[in-house]
């Protein structure tokens, strides 16, 4: 088990794809200090910006402890083992990862699980805008995989969304599933505006209140609960709408009946 | 500087050497019958290539529509980007590559001089800051002069030698060095929502067909004394059953040749080599090309080879990528230049298991290895439509070796396979007929008459690459020759060493070519086209021209006109 602890406080971004188990694995603390990260534009070693120190431990893991928010894309195309960090994470954290877990105990910045084909990444502050989202200009969304979120999430959540599932037990910004086509996103408190602007398949689940549903949106029917993954089931009653009608898609998108009166006057096309 | 590069096997087809062993003498950017002295620095070449430096007669490197490109796909860069050295600047890739990383990939593969295939004479202005910033490189552009109203008007009238002072005007105003045409009259119809489907259609309003287009333009070339001959994107690009078209429009000029000399240039043919009803029953119509221009001496084509890979399409066909952004759904950009021609751009990701993708990489290396004379096809991806001209020592493998071939062909869709000519092609070039392919053959179809070989009083643009052709046979070892065409063991541009193994080690400006084409009187620029081109323009005619203070090295090439 390898821990990281930066030597001083970063004020220049740092690229440091190389945090990543698979990377670490076989090599000695000396070794992994060795390895190139760019911070702003000149190169230096792991070791000059972090401590690295190791514990005996079976577990190829990674801790991270104190304040990274000016590193990226720490955990990026990882395929095993666990990364811990104990403080806020910078942005394009465990892009393209494959599998293995990222725990951040701290708040993500922007893009945390971008273009994510597999694997498990817990955020247990607010995650930032972008989550599970391709980068931009690019329709590369969430291939699988899990994204849960204790905090709340900015705008663009999962968009470009082909498989996986995002959880996000606070709220959501604007435009929450844009251009998804399948997979699921749970919002369990509110979401704003947008939400499943352009989606051609999959589901939103709003738990709260929902600022208002797309004029391309047609309305279903009310379901008394939603299936979110195996074992985790939210109760209704929800109003069922079909969208995005721009694209011709038909995605689910999910909104609590009896938080939202303002919706009601959908009741009367059913 | 004087340089002396030692005992290379030497490959100069305009010359007719073929791999012999020799010193070739560089002296103030020149190449010259020999040097002397303790100042001249020597390069050992023993054991390695030496070849004249690359040039390339498609490749969309610069100017709006690139330009458009690079800013709608920020997923295309942020993968592919290099930091700055102490002799490069910073840039990114992939598919449409910064002006200045542009220059430096390009010196990296032995390249020295490439062409801009397509500028809207509008945004000509555009296009010369950006080449001005391209290093490392000589470069020129063609503009687009196929759909432009006063050439559609003139050939309607019937009046060749009016429109040929026009085409002289224009040419020279906008620093162009030949007359492309795309999809003639298609751009036109275009702007009516429409599109022409054959060689005798007529444009809209115009009262002219394609045929006329062609034929008028290929004289007016005649007439011009253009160093080039017309540079031709045919009409139905990119449709099932267009070989019939390209045909067609090769056989419309077919009566305009003489000497045996080209008349016209169909480029990235691989575009318009399908046959078929539809996608489904698409096929490979490069053996009908083939066979054709094999028994005509008056065409020159290139490649249009596809790569594997995620690549952005941009034409000044807008109709064609109008149709693209249908077929894939993907984000595009649509533009119509005024009175001059058309835009598109469409993000395209080419799939080895797709049927047509991998249909359309076969066609490209049939076409390559199914005309016989090398002087006749050139090498080139219609960078960035075809993938992106980094792919060139991979084209390069598949042509010299049957195995590369084959190891691609296992990866392809099946029923591609099944429908593929390439194994029934023993065909594998050798190190002379790629020097043909890739500089020499495209420096004469341009007429560019200091580049694309080593004879005395050439420019010391020189590549070397670091493969033995004697001990290495790059049927079997074709990976050696890929590695060794990627990263050039030296190039030498105007006698400068500026890559060594296959890093820039300095940083060169190139020079803009363009024609400056005398007519015996100047097209009258009467008041009539200056009414015109304060109704039909947004610029007005004073500010249309580039002057040649515009350009940061400016490499006029004077041309005397018939008319």
């Amino acid at each position: 088990m390898i821990t990281l602890q930066p030597k001083r406080e970063f004020k220049l971004p740092i690229i440091a794809e190389c945090i990543n188990p698979d990377i670490f694995e076989g090599k000695t603390p000396k070794e992994i200090g060795k390895l190139k990260v760019w911070e702003g534009n000149k190169q230096k070693t792991l070791s000059e910006l972090f401590k690295v120190e190791e514990t005996k431990s079976e577990n190829p893991a990674i801790i991270i402890r104190g304040n990274v928010s000016k590193v990226r894309r720490i955990g990026a195309q990882m395929k095993s083992g666990e990364i811990t960090i104990y403080g806020d994470v910078g942005m394009h954290l465990g892009e393209e990862m494959k599998g293995g877990k990222i725990l951040v105990h701290g708040n993500a910045d922007a893009w945390a699980g971008s273009m994510m084909k597999g694997g498990t990444i817990e955020i247990h502050g607010n995650a930032s805008n972008y989550l599970g989202s391709p980068y931009r200009g690019s329709s590369e969304g969430m291939r699988g995989g899990k994204i849960v979120v204790y905090g709340n999430a900015g705008n663009e959540v999962g968009v470009h969304m082909r498989k996986g599932i995002i959880k996000v037990y606070g709220n959501a910004g604007q435009f929450t599933g844009f251009r998804m086509h399948d997979g699921t996103i749970y919002v369990q408190k509110n979401a704003e505006a947008r939400a499943g602007a352009c989606m051609t398949g999959g589901k939103i689940v709003v738990g709260e209140t929902l600022e208002s549903v797309l004029p391309t949106f047609t309305i279903d029917g009310i379901r008394e609960k939603v299936k979110i993954e195996e074992g985790e089931t939210a109760i209704g009653p929800f109003y069922l709408f079909i969208g995005d009608l721009a694209e011709n898609g038909d995605g689910k998108l999910y909104v609590h009946k009896d938080k939202n009166p303002h919706l009601s006057h959908y009741e009367k096309f059913l | 500087m004087e340089l002396l590069i030692r005992n290379g096997f030497v490959f100069d087809p305009i010359n007719g050497v073929n791999g012999e062993k020799m010193d070739i003498a560089v002296r103030d950017g020149k190449i010259v019958e020999k040097v002397k002295g303790k100042r001249v620095r020597k390069i050992d070449a023993s054991g390695m290539i030496v070849m004249p430096g690359g040039v390339d007669i498609h490749c969309h490197i610069a100017g709006s529509e690139v330009n458009s490109g690079r800013l709608l796909r920020p997923e295309d860069h942020f993968r592919d980007f290099e930091p700055k050295t102490s002799v490069t600047r910073s840039g990114v890739g992939y598919s449409i590559p910064s002006t200045f990383t542009t220059g430096y990939r390009y010196a990296r593969m032995g390249y020295t001089t490439i062409m801009n295939p397509s500028m809207p004479p509008l945004e000509a202005k555009h296009t010369h800051e950006e080449l001005s910033d391209t290093p490392m490189v000589d470069k020129a552009s063609y503009p687009l002069l196929g759909d432009w109203w006063f050439t559609l008007e003139y050939l309607r009238a019937g009046d060749i030698e009016e429109c040929a002072k026009y085409i002289a005007w224009m040419i020279t105003s906008t620093k162009g060095y030949a007359i492309k045409i795309v999809n003639p009259g298609g751009l036109e119809a275009w702007g009516f929502g429409d599109n022409v489907k054959s060689l005798d259609d007529q444009v809209p309003y115009f009262c002219i067909t394609p045929r006329d287009i062609i034929r008028g333009l290929c004289k007016v070339n005649r007439l011009l004394n253009l160093p080039h001959t017309i540079h031709v994107h045919t009409n139905n690009l990119g449709k099932p059953g267009n070989y019939q078209t390209a045909i067609e429009t090769m056989k419309c000029v077919e009566d305009l040749a003489t000497e045996n000399k080209p008349a016209i240039h169909i480029t990235h043919c691989q575009f318009c080599a399908f046959k078929g009803e539809d996608w489904r029953t698409l096929e490979s119509g490069a053996e009908e090309i083939a066979n054709y221009v094999n028994s005509h001496s008056h065409v020159t084509m290139d490649m249009g080879q596809v790569i594997f890979t995620d690549t952005t399409t941009m034409t000044a066909d807008g109709p064609f990528q109008y149709t693209l952004y249908e077929l894939s759904g993907n984000k595009w950009v649509n533009h119509d230049v005024e009175t001059e021609t058309s835009a598109g751009i469409v993000p395209f990701h080419y799939r080895r298991k797709s049927y047509v993708h991998a249909i359309q990489w076969s066609i490209g290396l049939e076409l390559a290895l199914l005309i016989k004379n090398p002087w006749k096809i050139f090498m080139t991806t219609d960078h960035p439509n075809g993938g992106p001209f980094t792919a060139y020592p991979k084209i390069i493998a598949w042509l010299m070796s049957k195995k590369a071939r084959e190891k691609t062909l296992k990866k392809i869709n099946p029923k591609a396979r099944g429908k593929s000519l390439l194994p029934s092609i023993d065909r594998e070039l050798d190190f002379y007929e790629i020097a043909i392919m890739t500089r020499a053959g495209q420096a004469k179809a341009l007429g560019l008459k200091n580049k694309g070989h080593l004879g005395v009083g050439a420019d010391a643009d020189i590549a070397i690459y670091n493969v033995n052709p004697e001990t290495t046979d790059p049927s079997k070892k074709y990976k050696l020759v890929r590695k060794a065409f990627k990263r050039a063991a030296y190039t030498i541009k105007g006698g400068k060493i500026v890559v060594k193994n296959g890093e820039v080690i300095s940083h060169v400006e190139g020079a803009t070519m363009w024609l400056d084409v005398q007519t015996s009187e100047p097209a009258k620029i009467s008041e009539e086209m200056k009414r015109k081109f304060k109704e039909y323009w947004t610029v007005e005619y004073e500010n249309y021209p580039v002057t040649e203070d515009y350009l940061e090295i400016s490499q006029p090439i004077n041309v005397k006109a018939s008319v």
